[in-house]
């Protein structure tokens, strides 16, 4: 066991920043998970249904070549083609589209298309969100105005319409596909994260530990990045299910206008409930109800997921259930 | 001499969590007269902001209470909540520590005593109301131009004495004033407790003041509760109990006190115990540098040092009580660290 | 008011106004660099391949994409400030008269949308946050949690399944009927407003039933954040000091809760209700695509397919003004309901 009186630099320069780095690093995550463990009543349920159908979700996206009964784009199967618009039946559960796809087999293979997207567009806009941030926030001055400056204006910008227009505008030079989807969406996250971060490190910056590192000599990138960092990403999980959440409804309605992935490279449910409208009017209600409870669903899922989480970190509105005590009749005299 | 105003017996007030109670309030008694002003010492965490808040029977939901208050023969324990709302304001008033954040910063200070008034005098014309806001806040200072302003627009001691104000608009016959003065700085302190000497004087309004400053029990009360652990270890004149104390606790508060003669640091060694599981028999046993025996074994019994003058200590008896060998030391390796309450 | 909040109030207006103008430059020069990164130019990118090059080169010339970048971008500038924003380059119409033909059905899908939205949202979230733990909070929250995952485009194609086919009450289509359309004589392009101008009554009743479906469906999913917002204000405010101060004067809970928790919780909502706006305009061009509402969401959607970026990028600097404007415009209110905000 190191001595914190040790000189630092001297003999064994790591000693004292490495007890307080695993210190405080541990302590973040030991409290997180501590906290979700002991968690009571409904916000716990809402974490655990939301959980549930994140991981139903995936295991469709993951094991979909195993699960589905069809490929996306099959409108035929061993030789036998498949009705048009058929009603669900025990070959198609969930019945066929106009272009004879069975829309079951769809639904499966989009949620894989989800989940890539949902994967690549939160890594993206954390990877430059989260990192601006910090630096932001912990350096100050012009650097930060500018950049929250730019953020805010970014922010206050209508985010689908951001999307419609990257997307758009990526799709002539990159061609659509999934990184043109998922970039179009990062770009409008990133300000969520670079907010949420930046204010926590602000709050934390003047916090006695980093004054501490900062009197032993440490590196302002050392500081960042193993005492303020650990500290400050306890909020990040909550903005990127949120964030996982608003990207399935961006990846939706570009895919419902058009700017999505072309049907041929994969499913997208957004552009099959475009394609159902015109089914409506002809009574056809599978084409599109299907697709759009999915779409439902797994948004709920992640939402749930960042509720429960807010609702069991988030000390200003963690409720514990207390019961009104017992008050015996005469206090115990004399022994103990 | 008058009559006690508030007679209070054997009070209890735990709090409710997900394992045992927190014992906030356990076994306290005493009584105010009117034109009295009672002062109430303890270290935080001891239970005072809760006293304060049982007689006004403003704790939270889980929250119970056990024992009697009794004002103008009434049990406010036992009382309805709706008739307990009924008292503050006209019988009962309190003002908190915290004067900033205690206005509704959307509503100007006339809409506030507007409010208080009609709530429990609803007949009375508008103008009489603002007639009677303008005393109160004329007896506290606040010119009457300032009077439809909003609570940002004035300092924290301004607004302390607001509060003032809106608590004794409908002139209560008792007042808790908890930690009144302990967020403002000490010239303001000052003229706080100068318009809460008034009281005394001029209205007649039994007082509680609950504070962990000395010098202000010394300077403003007649006579001094100690309170330790959810109990009262001692109580009697502020003059009597300060220049012969007869609580160890007492005593070492006292010689915790700085003044330009210190030269040394003194302590209590400890830190304040948990009220969820407070220390057995005299809560104090684990700090207590006279502790004997019988202190770690037998609940103390209230014994009179003088006239007035009570306090809960086997050191001052009764002797009877004490089995033998009681009396011994109480042998300890080291002063006990308490848990955190 | 006193006369020293008036004179702040104003002080706050002016200093509010003159922040706008950053914000704008920033919003703009994004829009210049989106509209420039991509397509090269837009001329080219229109009409690269359909017309000779030397066309092309002609037209580059005379809208002044040959010149140097930083020419460009200060002329671009010039040209928004003062709403001189080109033509189309597939029809030729100014974007201007683009704006104002189609602008007006926006704004009245828009604000109708915030309204619902607006009722929806905070009387549930009121509820939800005053009984918490009830069945009508947990119930209220996952309303709100799950009418916000219901993509505008899907509840559109719920309503036009419920409406349009089995109980045909409400139209789902259009903004008016073809009828009232072709015979409507239009003063301000606000349907409802020029329908009441003419005394038509039917006319006027057509329109709104027209309208219910989408701003209900816009509406009801913006609800959903509201509601949440709402509801963890009321949570915060109920615990509030002056709360407990004024319970301890003796003061009725009812008046407390209303007067005193549910006004304070609220006044945050505004500014993010606000923010809602920016999300109100892009679910906008959803809703004008699924019920076929005439509106420049629909605008900008055709303007893109045809690849017309001057139009587009005409549309999108219309936008980006409009959210200032309504940004700068939600403060102005924030400031004159809640009187700490003029004081800072």
């Amino acid at each position: 066991m190191s001595s914190i009186g040790e000189i630092p630099g001297s003999a064994a320069p790591q000693s004292p920043e490495a007890e307080i780095k695993n210190e405080q690093r541990a302590a973040g995550v030991r409290r997180l998970i501590g906290q979700i463990r002991t968690a009571r009543g409904v916000p716990k349920w809402i974490l655990y249904t939301g959980v549930g159908i994140v991981l139903f979700f995936l295991i469709l996206a993951i094991f979909a070549p195993l699960i589905a009964p069809y490929g996306f784009a099959d409108s035929s199967s061993g030789g036998v083609d498949f009705p048009k618009q058929a009603a669900p039946s025990s070959e198609h559960l969930f019945g066929t589209t106009v272009q004879s796809t069975d829309v079951l087999s769809r639904i499966i293979w989009g949620a894989r298309t989800e989940i890539e997207v949902v994967i690549v567009a939160v890594f993206f806009s954390l990877s430059v969100g989260v990192p601006l941030g910090l630096l932001s926030g912990y350096v100050g001055g012009k650097l930060d105005r500018g950049l929250v400056l730019v953020m805010d204006a970014l922010f206050a910008f209508p985010y689908l319409l951001l999307a419609i227009v990257i997307a758009f505008l990526l799709s002539d030079k990159l061609g659509q596909g999934i990184i043109t989807a998922a970039l179009a969406i990062t770009i409008v996250y990133i300000p969520q994260y670079f907010r949420v971060v930046r204010n926590h490190v602000i709050s934390v910056r003047e916090e006695p530990y980093v004054e501490a590192a900062r009197a032993l000599g440490a590196k302002r990138r050392t500081i960042i990045g193993r005492y303020v960092f650990f500290n400050v990403i306890q909020n990040v999980p909550v903005v990127a299910t949120l964030n996982a959440a608003d990207a399935i409804l961006t990846l939706a309605a570009l895919g419902f206008l058009g700017y999505g992935l072309q049907p041929t490279q994969a499913a997208e449910w957004g552009y099959d409930v475009q394609r159902a409208i015109s089914d409506a009017g002809a009574g056809i209600w599978w084409t599109g109800l299907f697709p759009g409870l999915a779409i439902v669903l797994l948004v709920t899922g992640f939402t749930l997921v960042g509720e429960g989480l807010n609702d069991i970190l988030n000390p200003l509105i963690r409720y514990r259930r207390v019961r009104k005590p017992e008050i015996p009749a005469e206090p115990a005299e004399g022994e103990k | 001499m008058s009559d006690a105003v508030l007679d209070v017996r054997n009070l209890r007030a735990w709090y409710g969590t997900e394992g045992d109670p927190v014992r906030a309030v356990d076994g306290i008694s005493f009584e105010i007269r009117s034109g009295e002003t009672l002062g109430l010492v303890g270290e935080s965490g001891c239970g005072k902001s809760t006293l304060g808040r049982t007689i006004l029977g403003l704790l939270p939901e889980g929250a119970a209470t056990a024992g009697e208050i009794r004002y103008r023969d009434r049990n406010l324990v036992t009382a309805t909540p709706k008739e307990v709302r009924a008292m503050r304001g006209p019988e009962l008033g309190l003002i908190f520590q915290e004067p900033m954040t205690r206005l509704d910063p959307l509503v100007t200070i006339e809409s506030h005593f507007i409010e208080t008034l009609k709530a429990h005098e609803p007949d009375v014309k508008e103008k009489e109301m603002r007639r009677r806001s303008l005393d109160a806040l004329g007896a506290m200072g606040i010119p009457p131009t300032r009077f439809k302003q909003y609570p940002h627009e004035f300092s924290g001691g301004m607004r302390q004495r607001i509060m003032i104000a809106l608590a004794l608009v409908l002139n209560p016959k008792v007042l808790v004033a908890d930690e009144p003065t302990t967020a403002l700085d000490v010239i303001v302190e000052g003229q706080i407790l100068e318009i809460l000497a008034d009281l005394r004087r001029n209205f007649d309004t039994a007082l509680l003041l609950i504070t962990h400053n000395l010098g202000i029990v010394a300077e403003a009360c007649d006579r001094v509760a100690v309170m330790y652990a959810g109990r009262i270890v001692e109580q009697g004149d502020a003059r009597e109990v300060f220049a012969e104390p007869a609580h160890p606790y007492t005593r070492a508060l006292l010689d915790s006190i700085i003044s330009l003669a210190t030269t040394d640091l003194k302590y209590i060694p400890g830190a304040p115990p948990s009220l969820i599981h407070p220390p057995p028999a005299c809560r104090f046993h684990p700090r207590c540098p006279n502790a004997m025996r019988v202190c770690s074994t037998k609940d103390p019994v209230q014994v009179a040092v003088a006239e007035g003058h009570v306090t809960e200590c086997w050191l001052h008896g009764p002797e009877d009580q004490i089995p033998d060998g009681g009396e011994q030391p109480l042998e300890r390796d080291e002063i006990a660290v308490a848990e955190e309450a | 008011m006193t006369r020293a909040h008036e004179t702040s109030l104003r002080t706050y207006i002016l200093t509010r106004i003159a922040l706008a103008v950053p914000t704008v430059l920033i919003l703009l020069t994004m829009v210049f660099l989106l509209m420039r990164v991509a397509p090269g130019n837009p001329i080219q990118a229109a009409l690269g391949g359909h017309v000779p090059q030397a066309q092309i080169q002609k037209r580059e010339h005379r809208a002044g994409y040959d010149r140097p970048i930083l020419t460009q971008y200060v002329d671009y500038l010039k040209d928004a400030f003062t709403l001189d924003l080109g033509n189309s380059l597939t029809d030729h119409t100014p974007v201007t008269t683009i704006i104002t033909d189609n602008g007006a059905a926006t704004v009245e899908l828009t604000v109708a949308a915030f309204s619902v939205a607006l009722v929806v949202g905070i009387s549930i979230g009121l509820v939800a946050g005053r009984w918490r733990d009830t069945p009508w909070d947990v119930g209220g929250r996952m309303f709100g949690i799950v009418i916000y995952a219901a993509p505008v485009f899907f509840l559109g194609f719920l309503a036009q399944l419920i409406f349009a086919d089995l109980l045909g009450w409400l139209p789902v289509s259009g903004r008016a009927s073809p009828e009232v359309t072709a015979t409507l004589s239009q003063h301000t392009h606000f349907f409802l407003i020029d329908t009441l101008i003419n005394g038509d009554f039917n006319a006027f009743w057509d329109c709104v039933l027209h309208l219910i479906l989408p701003a209900v469906t816009l509406g009801l999913v913006t609800s959903g954040v509201l509601i949440r917002l709402v509801r963890v204000n009321l949570m915060q405010t109920m615990k509030g000091d002056y709360v407990e101060a004024a319970r301890a004067r003796g003061v009725g809970e009812r008046r407390v809760v209303i007067h005193h928790a549910f006004r304070n919780a609220l006044v945050p909502v505004i500014t993010v209700a606000g923010l809602q706006l920016a999300l109100l305009l892009g679910g906008a061009i959803l809703t004008e695509e699924t019920f076929n509402w005439p509106g420049i969401g629909a605008q900008l959607v055709r303007y893109l397919n045809e690849r017309d970026y001057i139009a587009v990028q005409g549309i999108i600097t219309v936008f980006a003004l409009a959210v200032v404007a309504v940004s700068v415009l939600i403060d102005l209110i924030n400031a004159f309901i809640d009187p700490r905000v003029r004081y800072s």
